[in-house]
Formats: C-alpha cells, sequence, structure tokens
C-alpha cells in the first residue's frame, strides 16, 4: 500500500496559525479521500514557518470498484418518463436490463464504476482543498487569483511503494506539483530531492529544517533550561509563547543573554511584558533573588561567531526597550510618592464617553457604588470608595500608556508608593478581573465590591444611552462586563439584588447630566438616598416627590419613567448571559427561565441555586413524570377556568373525595405544603425538590383513578380547587409552565 | 566602497543603486507633507489598476505625536523611509528584499532576520494588507506587505511593498545608540555633520509647535477647506472644454486629501480631537482616499481606455 507526502512550501505563516493549519490539512484532504473511497491507516499534519506537509501512511493505491443498481420506470411507462431516466442514468436504451417489478416488468440501470488510482483522486481532492483551504485571513499575490496565507511557491505530491516514488501529476495556478524542496532560508543551498516522508524529514533535517513543532519546542526548553541551570537561574515558564517561538523558527538556536544591571530594579511584570511583548524573549529568573536578571531569546540561525552578534544586537534592542521602561518607571514613582493627584485630577481631562463624561466622572459613580456595594460583600465602606477613586489613577501614568497590559498591575505598585493599605492597593489591580473566560475572580472584599462597581457602572452607562452589543458587535466589551458580575457574584456566593444598583447607577447618571438644575440635582440625590436606605426605587421616587412641594423638574419625571425600563432590560440581558454561562453546565434554557420567572431573579446567586435544584430533579424520573402531572393538571384546570369563567383556587375539601386515591392526595398536599414552605423560606431548594418529588405518586394515581370532570357539579368544583392546590404548589417553587417537552 | 556603509546618507545611496539595479525607477520623495511613504502617489494611486509598475524613494514623513523635542533616541516627528513599490509583485521579492539589506552591510549569515506576522491597514487610505515585519537580531528594520486593497479597490494584480525606517535601520549598522549622534555624511569629510547638526533645532521647534503653539481653529478650516476642495475637484466634469480633452484630475484631489490627512495629524497632536470624533475625521479622510481611488481608476494611468468605457 503506498504512503502519501504532500508539501506546501510557502512564505513565512504566521506563527499563531500553523498548528491549526496542519491539522486542516490533514483533515480535508484525509476526508475527501475516504469520500472518494481510498482508505488509509494513519495521517499526520506538521507545520514550520515555511511548510505545512502532510504524510499519509498505507493508503488504498485504487479505489474499489462499485456498482450501483437504480429501478427505472415501468416498461409500460410513457417515453418521456424513460427518456428522463436515461438522461438521469447517463445509459442508452439498450444498456438498460428488463426485470420483473411486482406484476409487470421495470427498467433497471446497472452503472459500474471501476476503481480509479489514488493520483487521480489526490489531484482531485487537493485542488479545493488548497483554493477553499480555512486561512484566518488568506491573500492574493503577483498576477494571480489564487490565495494562500502568503505567497504559495512550491508544492510536493509524492505517492511512494515498493516500486519506488511517483509524483501526482498536479497543477494549480502555474504551480505544478513535483517532489523538490528548499531547506532553511539562510542554513542550506539549493533545492532538495525527496523519495518518500521519511527521506523528507531526514533530508530537512540534513538542510536545518526540524519539521515537527513538539520537537522544536522540546529543543528550545531543554537547551533553555539547561543553559540557564549551567548559571545557577530558572527559566520562567510559558507555554504560550513557546508554541509561539516554536512557530518562528524551523532550525531554533537558543541564546542566554543578561539584562543589564540597570534595569534589575524594575518590576518583575514590567521586564516580563517588555521582554515577552516586544521581542518575545522568555524571562530568567535567580532563584536566589527571584528577581528576573536574564532573558532567552530563540534565533533561527547559526553563526560563525556562536550567536555573538545576534546576542548583542538582541541585548541592544531589550536595553533601549527597557530604558524606555526605567524612564516611565521613574516618572510615574514621583507622581506616586506624591500621592497620585496628578493621575487622579488628570482624569477628567480624558473622555470615557463622549454621553458619559469623563474618566473622572465615571470613576467618582463607581465610587459610590462600590460604597453602596461594600457591605453586602463584606467590605468596609470607607475602603472600598477610597480604592475605586484610586483603581484607574495608573491609567495616566506612564508604564500604562506604553504597556496598556499593566493596566492594575502598575496601579497596585503606584497605591503602595503612595502609601495606600495593602488591600487597597490590591484592589487596584485586580478590580478588572475577571478580564476573561480563564481568568481567576477576586475575592478579597474591597477588590470585589470595586469589581463589581466598575463592571455595573460601564452596563448601566452604556444602557443608559443605549449602546448595547447588538449580533456580533460589542465594542464595549459589555458580554463580557455581564459575565464578570455573574461569576464575581457566584464564585464569592454573594446574595446581591442587582436591580437597585442599576436604578441606582442609572440615577446617578441622570444626576451628574442634570447638575445644573439644582432642584433636580437634590431631588435624584434624595432618591437615591431613599433607594440606598429601602432598596426599592418605585417607592423611594414617590416618597421623595410626595415630599416634594411644587412640579416635578422633566429630569425627575423622565427618572420616573425610564429607569425602570432601563434596569428590565439590563436584568433581562443579564439573564440571556447566565443562560450562556450556564449552559456549559448543562442546565437548560428552559429550566432557567422558570427559575427567572420567580420573584428575586436579580438575585443570581438564588436564581442559581433554584435552576440548579430544578435542573438536578428534572433529570430523576420522579421530576420528569411530575412535570407531566403538572402541566395535565394545569391543562385541565386552565381548560375549565376558561369556560366557566371562574378562577378555581380555594376551598378543595377533602370530605368530598370520593377514593383512596382522591384522599391520598389531599394527604400528600397537605403534607408536601408543609415541607415545602419551611424549606423554600430556608432556599433549601434540595429538600422542596425532594417534597415535589413525593407528589409524583399520588398525582399519577389520582389521574389513573379518578374523572376530574365529575357529573356532580360539588365533586368537580372540589376536583378543580384539588389541581389548583397543585399548580399553587408547583409553581411556588418554578414556572413550570415554561419548561419545554 | 567599503564593506560598511559610514553615514546615514551611504546608506540611502546604497538603497537607491540597489533597487535602481534592480529595475525600479527612482523616483523623488513628494513634495508634500504625508505620515508615511505609503501616502506618496506612486505607491497609493499607482497601486490601483492593471498596469505594471516599479519604483523606489525615499520620503521624508511627519508624525507630529512622536516629536520629542530631539531628546529621545529614538523617536521623531520628521523623519525618512525608504519605500519600494512594485507591480505584480514578483515571486522574488523576499530574496530581492534581503539582497538589500546585503547591500547595506547586513549580512544575512552572521544576523537572524526572520519575518514576522504583521498584517498592515491604514485606516485613512481604506487600505489593508497582509505581511510582515522584518526583524533583525530582534529589531524591527521593515515592513514587508502584499498590498490587497487601497481606496476601498480590491489591488489586482498585488504590489508588494518594502518600507525601510531608515534612521533606525542606519542606527542598528552604524552601531548609534542616539540618532541625533549618527553620521549624515561621512565622519572624515571635511566638514561631518551628524544627524543631530541638520535636525536637533528643527526638531524641538517643530515639537513645540505641533503640541502647543500650532492654530487649531485655524486648522480645523483648512481641514474642512481641503476636503471641500477634494470633493469640488472630483465633481468638476471630465471633460476639459478647453482643450477638448478627458482629463479626471485624481492627482490634484488626491493632493487635499494628503493634506487633510496632515492637518488631521497636527491637530491630534495638539490634543483636541477627542476619542470619538477621532474616528470620525478617520473616517473622513477615508472617504477622500476612496473617492480619489475611485477617480484615479478613471484615468489612463489607473487602466481606464476609452473603449472599455463604451
Amino acid at each position: 500500500m503506498p504512503d502519501l507526502l504532500i508539501e506546501l512550501f510557502s512564505e513565512e505563516i504566521p506563527a499563531r496559525m500553523q498548528a491549526r493549519a496542519a491539522d486542516d490539512l490533514r483533515r480535508l484532504v484525509t476526508d475527501g479521500l475516504v469520500e472518494a473511497g481510498l482508505t488509509y491507516k494513519g495521517a499526520a499534519g506538521f507545520a514550520t514557518p515555511r511548510r505545512l506537509c502532510l504524510s499519509i501512511e498505507g493508503l488504498d493505491a485504487e479505489s474499489k470498484p462499485v456498482r450501483e443498481e437504480r429501478k427505472g420506470p415501468a416498461t409500460t411507462a410513457p417515453d418521456k418518463a424513460i427518456e428522463g431516466f436515461l438522461r438521469a442514468t447517463g445509459l442508452s436504451k439498450e444498456q438498460l436490463e428488463i426485470r420483473p417489478a411486482g406484476k409487470a416488468e421495470a427498467y433497471f440501470a446497472v452503472i459500474e464504476k471501476p476503481g480509479r488510482k489514488a493520483a487521480e483522486i489526490i489531484a482531485e481532492v487537493l485542488e479545493p482543498t488548497i483554493r477553499n483551504f480555512p486561512w484566518p485571513k488568506a491573500m492574493r499575490w503577483g498576477a494571480g487569483s489564487l490565495r494562500w496565507v502568503r505567497p504559495l511557491h512550491s508544492i510536493i505530491c509524492l505517492l511512494t511503494d515498493e516500486g519506488g516514488a511517483e509524483v501526482v501529476p498536479f497543477e494549480i495556478d502555474g504551480i505544478t506539483a513535483g517532489n523538490t524542496t528548499r531547506g532553511h532560508r539562510f542554513l542550506s543551498e539549493g533545492t532538495i530531492t525527496v523519495s518518500g516522508f521519511d527521506d523528507y524529514e531526514a533530508k530537512l533535517k540534513k538542510a536545518h529544517v526540524i519539521l515537527r513543532t513538539e520537537e522544536r519546542a522540546d529543543h528550545i526548553w531543554h537547551d533553555a533550561t539547561n543553559m540557564a541551570f549551567a548559571r545557577g537561574m530558572e527559566v520562567v515558564e510559558d507555554k504560550g509563547l513557546l508554541a509561539e517561538v516554536a512557530g518562528l523558527v524551523e532550525w531554533p538556536v537558543v541564546l542566554l543573554g543578561e539584562i543589564g544591571v540597570d534595569f534589575l530594579g524594575l518590576p518583575p511584570e514590567v521586564l516580563q511584558t517588555s521582554m515577552k511583548e516586544h521581542q518575545k524573549f522568555f524571562s530568567v529568573r535567580n532563584p536566589k533573588s527571584g528577581r528576573i536578571e536574564g532573558f532567552v531569546t530563540v534565533a533561527n540561525m547559526e553563526t560563525a561567531d556562536k550567536g555573538a552578534t545576534i546576542l548583542a544586537g538582541n541585548q541592544k534592542v531589550l536595553s533601549a526597550r527597557l530604558s524606555d521602561a526605567k524612564f516611565f518607571w521613574e516618572n510615574d514613582l514621583r507622581v506616586a510618592k506624591a500621592g497620585m493627584g496628578n493621575w487622579t485630577d488628570g482624569l477628567a481631562n480624558v473622555t470615557f464617553h463622549a454621553k458619559l463624561g469623563s474618566q473622572a466622572d465615571r470613576v467618582a459613580r463607581i465610587a459610590a457604588l462600590a460604597r453602596d456595594i461594600a457591605p453586602a460583600v463584606g467590605a468596609d465602606a470607607d475602603k472600598a470608595e477610597e480604592a475605586a477613586m484610586i483603581a484607574k489613577a495608573d491609567l495616566r501614568s506612564e508604564m500604562v500608556g506604553e504597556f496598556p497590559e499593566l493596566q492594575g498591575v502598575m496601579g497596585r505598585y503606584y497605591a503602595l508608593e503612595a502609601g495606600r493599605a495593602t488591600d487597597v492597593a490590591n484592589a487596584a489591580r485586580d478590580h478588572w478581573k475577571p478580564m476573561g473566560q480563564g481568568d481567576d475572580v477576586p475575592s478579597d472584599p474591597v477588590a470585589v465590591a470595586v469589581a463589581l462597581a466598575d463592571k455595573l457602572d460601564t452596563l448601566t452607562g452604556f444602557w443608559a444611552i443605549d449602546e448595547k452589543p447588538t449580533g456580533s458587535k460589542d465594542p464595549f466589551a459589555l458580554r463580557r462586563a455581564a459575565l464578570g458580575v455573574i461569576r464575581l457574584v457566584l464564585e464569592n456566593d454573594l446574595r446581591l439584588s442587582l436591580d437597585r444598583y442599576f436604578d441606582g447607577q442609572l440615577l446617578r447618571l441622570r444626576a451628574r447630566q442634570n447638575g445644573h438644575d439644582e432642584t433636580a440635582h437634590q431631588l435624584l440625590n434624595e432618591m437615591l438616598d431613599e433607594i440606598a436606605d429601602h432598596g426599592v426605587f418605585g417607592a423611594a421616587v414617590r416618597t421623595v416627590i410626595d415630599r416634594f412641594d411644587g412640579d416635578t423638574p422633566d429630569a425627575v419625571e423622565q427618572a420616573r419613567t425610564e429607569i425602570p425600563d432601563t434596569s428590565e432590560n439590563l436584568l433581562a440581558f443579564f439573564h440571556d448571559r447566565l443562560k450562556v454561562f450556564l449552559k456549559d453546565q448543562g442546565i437548560r434554557h428552559d429550566v432557567i427561565d422558570a427559575c427567572v420567572a420567580m420573584q428575586g431573579n436579580d438575585d443570581l446567586t438564588l436564581l442559581v441555586k433554584r435552576a440548579q435544584a430544578l435542573s438536578a430533579f428534572m433529570a430523576t424520573e420522579d421530576g420528569e413524570n411530575l412535570i407531566q402531572g403538572f402541566k395535565r393538571a394545569n391543562n385541565i384546570l386552565s381548560q375549565a377556568e376558561e369556560k366557566d369563567g371562574v378562577e378555581y383556587s380555594f376551598g378543595a375539601d377533602a370530605k368530598f373525595a370520593e377514593g383512596p386515591e382522591e384522599t391520598a392526595l389531599f394527604a400528600a398536599l397537605d403534607g408536601a405544603e408543609a415541607a415545602i414552605g419551611p424549606a423554600m423560606e430556608a432556599e433549601d431548594f434540595g429538600a422542596v425538590m425532594g417534597a415535589m418529588a413525593g407528589l409524583r405518586a399520588p398525582i399519577d394515581a389520582f389521574f389513573e383513578a379518578v374523572q376530574v370532570n365529575a357529573d356532580n357539579a360539588v365533586v368537580r368544583r372540589n376536583r378543580l380547587n384539588l389541581l389548583s392546590r397543585i399548580r399553587t404548589i408547583c409553581l411556588s417553587v418554578a414556572d413550570l409552565t415554561r419548561i419545554e417537552g | 566602497m567599503s564593506d560598511k556603509p559610514r553615514s546615514f546618507q551611504e546608506i540611502i545611496l546604497r538603497l537607491q543603486s540597489y533597487w535602481a539595479a534592480k529595475g525600479c525607477a527612482v523616483l523623488q520623495p513628494y513634495d508634500m507633507e504625508v505620515g508615511a511613504g505609503t501616502f506618496h502617489p506612486a505607491t497609493t494611486l499607482r497601486s490601483l489598476g492593471l498596469r505594471a509598475w516599479a519604483a523606489a524613494y525615499v520620503q521624508p514623513s511627519r508624525r507630529p505625536t512622536d516629536g520629542r523635542y530631539g531628546e529621545n533616541p529614538n523617536r521623531l516627528q520628521h523623519y525618512y523611509q525608504y519605500q519600494v513599490i512594485i507591480k505584480p509583485s514578483p515571486p522574488d521579492l523576499q530574496d530581492l528584499y534581503l539582497g538589500s539589506l546585503q547591500a547595506i552591510g547586513i549580512d544575512a549569515t552572521l544576523h537572524d532576520i526572520r519575518f514576522v506576522e504583521d498584517d498592515w491597514e491604514s485606516p485613512t487610505l481604506g487600505a489593508w494588507g497582509l505581511g510582515w515585519e522584518v526583524w533583525c537580531d530582534g529589531m524591527e528594520v521593515s515592513q514587508f506587505t502584499y498590498f490587497q486593497q487601497v481606496g476601498g479597490h480590491d489591488c489586482h494584480p498585488v504590489s508588494g511593498e518594502l518600507t525601510y525606517g531608515l534612521e533606525r535601520l542606519a542606527m542598528y549598522v552604524l552601531g548609534v545608540d542616539h540618532v541625533m549622534d549618527m553620521p549624515f555624511n561621512d565622519p572624515d569629510a571635511p566638514i561631518a555633520l551628524t544627524y543631530g547638526d541638520i535636525f536637533r533645532q528643527t526638531e524641538e521647534e517643530y515639537s513645540r509647535h505641533n503640541f502647543d503653539a500650532a492654530d487649531t481653529d485655524q486648522l480645523f478650516q483648512h481641514f474642512k477647506d481641503a476636503e471641500a476642495e477634494c470633493q469640488r475637484i472630483l465633481d468638476t466634469p471630465a471633460d476639459d472644454p478647453k482643450t477638448g480633452k478627458r482629463i479626471v484630475m485624481a492627482h490634484p484631489a488626491y493632493d487635499q486629501c494628503i493634506k487633510a490627512s496632515h492637518l488631521f495629524n497636527l491637530l491630534d497632536a495638539r490634543g483636541v480631537i477627542s476619542v470619538t470624533e477621532r474616528q470620525a475625521y478617520i473616517g473622513r479622510v477615508r472617504a477622500l482616499a476612496k473617492l480619489c481611488a475611485d477617480a484615479f481608476v478613471q484615468t489612463e494611468a489607473g487602466g481606464y481606455t476609452a473603449g472599455a468605457a463604451q
């Protein structure tokens, strides 16, 4: 059985795309071959900066012949039908067979497809694979129309078996497949002719190309750690960087350099970020001092001077970068030691968003909200406010101007220099978190208060000016902010009524916008105080307006009418995000809908507890059947209520019960009610579901034995009222009408 | 010529000879203030249409926000780019480029030269392309781009564009740490001049002007004027009543687009354009660039033929 070697040799492929591309090449080609009737034993894809490669072992030399029979029209069918069948099969009438079919005879077409040579199939599969290759970004070059990640120069497409190697005849946009490639751009000359995969890999290595990415990565890591060890140092592990660097070189040459003594005082994050982002260097730590004192760079080149020139050049570039960083750090330290006033004042001159004011306005809102939230998360209100006031200060620092990814990290350093408490400084660093799905969630109460306030202020702000995410567009990362709030709440097991914070923050925005209208401003602020004290927006508004003697200003009127809608809409957004979040935990969207329909749905911890319990319950046989029983009860009841024009909601009496099943249901409902009430009170949804499970058998038995719509009107009414008790109990747990299926 | 160049100007001269030998028309800088060599009509406009093209030139470039009063070792508000543009991009463009490094004394057997992904995009020109930044021993020495779209038009054929940041490249080749210390002419010349002798004072003057002194009201007005003039020129009917010829004034209109772009850069340096307004201004310049590109493809150089229009 032959083996197949394919190489697509191009100009430099971006490192981040290589692994995926090698895999796509393997998948697309093998899928195509299998589809066309060729099987194979094994296949593997490879990538270097200049080539994608696919090796397939044990491929069929040709596809199996296929015999297909198709039944056509009856022999007595009109000519038109027969002609149609001939067209469809590509046969002539003489080639058709006549066979008995039922009582009559019919035409049969027997189509024999002979086996086809592998080479022919490979060429057919390769063409669309190249033309439609799923690169994240592809381009054209020269005067051609082919698209590839960068200009494609040559193709190897080689079938080998015991008899030797055969180039698969294939051509695409002027590139003819052959059996030659090139080695390292600078360390080899001319072309290399190969006879199969093993030969290819071996010859490439002689031509200074290591084909396998993991081999290059291992080599880099091995040499880097050995060189560092020899000097009593250790390399800071960074798997992402290792993968990237392995994609930037065909022949890795590891060089270890030292960071100039002038720069050793910089924070390690600054050294690491500068070296990684700009230079793709690994950081090297001195385990004795714990400081970053060296770097590892990976060249793609062996030189006569053993890399001395390359290392000197890299060192020079690094020094220039770190001189900048040091300059920024020293300037920043002066401002920080003076209390960061320059920065916090400066935030007033930076627009956050034209409709939401400056960064200083934003900070003031966040600080006020952080104060509000603090008691609910166990934080000291003064500290939460203080942390929020300085949390964005580092945005004005020169270091963050240069390295935006260091926001927060620098904030912590500068806050400590400014003499702030450790938890306040830590909050400056951690309030940005969680930044993404993999990022951790802060747990220190001060950081939690500021992190929540920051995200809630962003969300309410953009909701207030109607800049919500639409489709794939989410320029202000509002989905991420909402997910951040969800994770902060759930992972810290926080009990918060989000609604009142939405209302409060929306009012704050309005108060600021109406700062020029003193009356409005004052009224809005009074409402804020009311919400802070009592927590209910509508009541707060009424209290304040009742107290106010005179015409309510427009701003107040607008606040009264618009804020509840905006809040509600934002809460619905949170529920949507929660569905996405919980889907990963296997909780269905209709289960969440059923729980969202209950009171207190702005308390995400409660909501999730309820949803988890309901989801677990529904996975049991009792749960599934109980829901069916509930739906049956609810349907009968709803139909009767509609027909009779009354609501059956009270007065079911056990004395009208006629059979043991009905009596048993009365008893079961009494028991369930007695158990569910206190369990709900204690938010013990597990116990609630347990009590509900106990209803399943009596309900099933009741429906089995009893006709609800009895002839006796008294009995009928009593039974409908009994169903109503089922409904009431079930709906007290979640809105089960929303459960699908 | 010795193997290693000795001055800034020698590096420029070697690049000029190299690319002339490779068949490029060696052009002169465009006589307007531009932010980068790409703005030269020899690149923006000539990358459109079917006609083959090969040009190389030095382009003085201005980035008002990068001014550092001549004090920063690497940053300048006025600097030089060397630009090569070839359409269609030849298959050996990478090798040609590496040859140019050899020509200015970068020995590929001693250094580590790498092509690192960097996709290029110019929101003001409505242009983008794919390519790399080229690293020499960890330092970016050039930008290498295959143009895919310019002024909203697909580039077909595709132009290959090479941009060398001359000061940075020369500092590396000459082993100089501060741009102002770099020899401009031969250091042994009777009157040896450094980069600083020529540009330190102007960097200081322009930094002050760009950051604090430029009259913003006037700049706003000039921006509006350039925008209006560009549109007016393009709205003028193609048929010239005086000569009886069809003359589409793509280049004069494009001059106004260049002006608007530079005025925007000045306003940006003055810090009077807010983050949200910024996008709007970029969009306005892009709209002009697109109109100019539309006009250029209606000219002879842009591939227009009278027959094809009928």
